[in-house]
């Protein structure tokens, strides 16, 4: 097939034509092909790090935000809800929406809760080291079965999803009541835990350069795949120096995140303990020990590179922008749309239950009230990184952009002292302000 | 021509919504290289009929024949396994995706690895283009932003890279200005010189005059005649449209 793809004489090859017209600022977005959606977002972003942080340095007289501690405690925070608004933005795609995330979140903790510690240890004894593997495994197949449950009623029962995801908001969350009927269920199995995080539950400085030059070589492979594949079919190609600058900023970026997380140490009792089980002496300077990665964070890293190749390479993927896009030509195209929901609410809930793994391995306690609102702020999440709710439009990378930025608001008002209700007040209002640029900028663009 | 065998014959379909009886007891037939007008008001049939043979509903009775062999189409899965491809009304194209995630919806082709190959499909969009449309150049915008013309050309190439045997045009024309649509008809006498039969839809009397080989003309489910093009004038076919009754067969001064 890509034989008679290279006939063209390559005077007239589009892959020989200048890229771009254009000079200054639209030149080189052209150039780089780089979605000015997503620079919107980063720039939003880093005005509320440096907003809070300037906030906090000349007001209470600390800058505390741009800190290497603050800023590995919110990768951290947002692992939870950025794992599930991956999920979310395929429902909202699709024109629908999931209410009952939240709860399922809480009905899978408690639910794994009692597996490990109750159940499983009866089983293999407790510390078995196959208890973390199968109670997260049942965690986020509960969430599937869940979620899928939930699609079945909406395909196939023709039920609206917003009222069959409303009821699963009330139903799972007494559901989770009742499995342990009331009980806290703390704490959970020891390996388990560190899949929430903390000092032991990040991989540590050696660790987080493996995965970061990882995470340099594929951005460069896939800046020069990209370049092959254009020339194989006569695209027109990306001047070199826009590639150039681009593998430089991914990989500069990617170096960054690295120096950051490793430059944060672990609390000096974590220290002493760890030294004293180790049999090291700690040095009169203290020993410097990085956190590195948070293994949440790899997860949710791992999610979000899964179902981006999931939505933007594979048929699955199409089939669901295209549903969004016009229901009625998916379906006259021979795209099965109910099973397309029943799948789409099956991976929401599968990743609802990944997010108890982490969220309950975490606080290292189950309890039925945990992930309470997450549905809310899954939602926003994925709104505020600009999917939207008519359908058709959104990315993985925009909901997880927006996750960040809900937590970046929430852990900024909480360092610089703001209270509860003033924190729900400005949440509530960045959710409808940054809907409305984002039909401003769509308004334009058009 | 009657000696042949009919690429499509649909015999005696019935269709109801609701005690409505969309679809009456209706016949039809279409040869390779012919052209087929479908006349009549709104809610005449015409568009129902059309979408029992495109697969996008179920007929309650009567029977489907491709090519002489009864066919059995439930889906429009069903139908493009028999070559059937339609040019919807509304164009059934997700506005949202680029000409060639349209072209191939349902139908992607992809790489050893099984994702969809996006780089082959927009260069296999753009050679059919280039032949369909000379003048398509916006390949990386979604079709949201393409001209009503632009968006036929990416619906009937779609019907011409899968090779359609038979065609169902759901008013072709009506979205589109002058140009486009003298684009259209010449692409319709070249897909009929290729062999294919074509079923069109229209309003438009003396569109369909120019373009069919015959016309059927519906009117409240029901067919009121139909005629080869050379047999009739325009008048004859609007009488049928608005009368429900067949001048030529039944003698135009019929007492009221």
């Amino acid at each position: 097939m890509s034989s008679d793809t290279t006939d063209i004489p390559a005077d007239i090859d589009p892959a020989n034509q200048p890229h771009h017209t254009t000079r200054g600022l639209r030149g080189f977005l052209d150039a780089t092909e780089l979605d000015t959606r997503l620079l919107g977002m980063v720039g939003a972003l880093a005005l509320i790090w440096v907003g809070f942080h300037l906030y906090g340095a000349l007001v209470n007289g600390f800058g505390a935000f741009l800190t290497p501690r603050n800023l590995w405690n919110l990768s951290v925070q947002t692992s939870s809800i950025g794992i599930m608004a991956c999920g979310m933005v395929l429902v909202i795609i699709t024109r629908h929406i999931d209410l009952s995330v939240g709860s399922i979140l809480g009905f899978c903790a408690i639910s794994m809760g009692v597996i490990q510690v109750d159940v499983l240890p009866a089983w293999l004894g407790l510390g078995h080291p196959m208890i973390w593997v199968i109670a997260a495994l049942c965690g986020i197949a509960l969430g599937a079965v869940i979620g899928s449950f939930h699609g079945f009623l909406i395909a196939y029962g023709k039920i609206p999803a917003f009222i069959v995801t409303l009821g699963g908001l009330l139903v799972w969350r007494g559901a989770a009541f009742l499995v342990a009927r009331g009980e806290t269920i703390s704490p959970v199995d020891s390996t388990f835990a560190l899949l929430g995080g903390g000092p032991y539950g990040s991989i540590g400085a050696t660790g987080s350069w493996i995965v970061g030059l990882i995470a340099c070589a594929a951005i460069v492979g896939l800046l020069l795949w990209g370049r092959r594949q254009r020339r194989k079919f006569h695209f027109p190609l990306r001047p070199v120096w826009a590639e150039w600058f681009l593998g430089l900023l991914g990989c500069g970026l990617v170096i960054g995140a690295v120096l950051l997380v490793n430059a944060y140490p672990w609390p000096r009792g974590i220290v002493r303990r760890y030294a004293e089980a180790e049999g090291i002496t700690v040095p009169d300077g203290g020993l410097f020990i990085s956190h590195g990665f948070a293994i949440p964070v790899l997860i949710l890293l791992a999610v979000a590179i899964a179902m981006t190749i999931l939505m933007t390479m594979t048929r699955f993927g199409r089939y669901v922008y295209a549903i969004g896009g016009n229901p009625e030509a998916a379906e006259l195209a021979g795209i099965n749309s109910r099973l397309m929901t029943v799948k789409i609410f099956s991976i929401m809930g599968g990743l609802a239950g990944l997010s108890a793994v982490v969220a309950s391995a975490r606080l290292n306690s189950a309890t039925n009230s945990l992930g309470t609102l997450d549905e809310l702020y899954v939602i926003a999440s994925a709104v505020i990184g600009g999917t939207s709710l008519a359908g058709g439009v959104g990315t993985i990378y925009g909901a997880i952009l927006g996750a960040l930025v809900m937590q970046s608001l929430q852990t900024g008002m909480v360092l610089i002292g703001f209270d509860a209700a003033i924190q729900q007040v400005v949440v509530g209002s960045v959710l409808v302000l940054a809907v409305f640029l984002d039909i401003l900028y769509r308004g334009k663009s058009k | 021509m009657t000696d042949q065998t009919p690429l499509v014959e649909m015999k005696d379909i019935c269709i109801s919504f609701g005690g409505i009886h969309a679809v009456d007891h209706v016949s039809i037939n279409l040869y390779p290289g012919e052209v087929v007008g479908l006349l009549g008001h709104n809610g005449a049939g015409k568009s129902t009929l059309i979408k029992i043979l495109s697969g996008a509903y179920q007929m309650d009775s009567g029977e489907i024949r491709i090519n002489g062999e009864k066919a059995t189409i439930e889906s429009p899965r069903d139908a493009r396994r028999y070559n059937i491809e339609t040019i919807y009304q509304t164009l059934a194209l997700a506005d949202n995706l680029d000409a060639a995630a349209n072209l191939f919806l349902g139908r992607e082709l992809t790489t050893p690895l099984g994702f969809v190959d996006d780089a082959q499909q927009e260069a296999e969009t753009r050679k059919i283009m280039a032949r369909l449309n000379p003048n398509f150049k916006k390949h990386k915008e979604p079709v949201s932003a393409l001209s009503g013309g632009q968006r036929q050309s990416v619906a009937i190439a779609r019907a011409v890279y899968f090779k359609a045997r038979i065609l169902i045009m759901d008013e072709p024309t009506a979205a589109l200005g002058v140009h486009e649509t003298q684009m259209v008809a010449d692409l319709i006498q070249e897909l009929k010189k290729q062999g294919l039969g074509i079923f069109l839809i229209s309003h438009d009397t003396r569109e369909m005059m120019d373009l069919c080989d015959r016309v059927s003309v519906m009117k409240n489910g029901k067919v009121v005649g139909t005629e080869r093009v050379e047999d009739v004038t325009e008048d004859d076919i609007l009488s049928m449209i608005i009368l429900g009754k067949n001048p030529l067969r039944e003698g135009a001064e019929e007492p009221a």
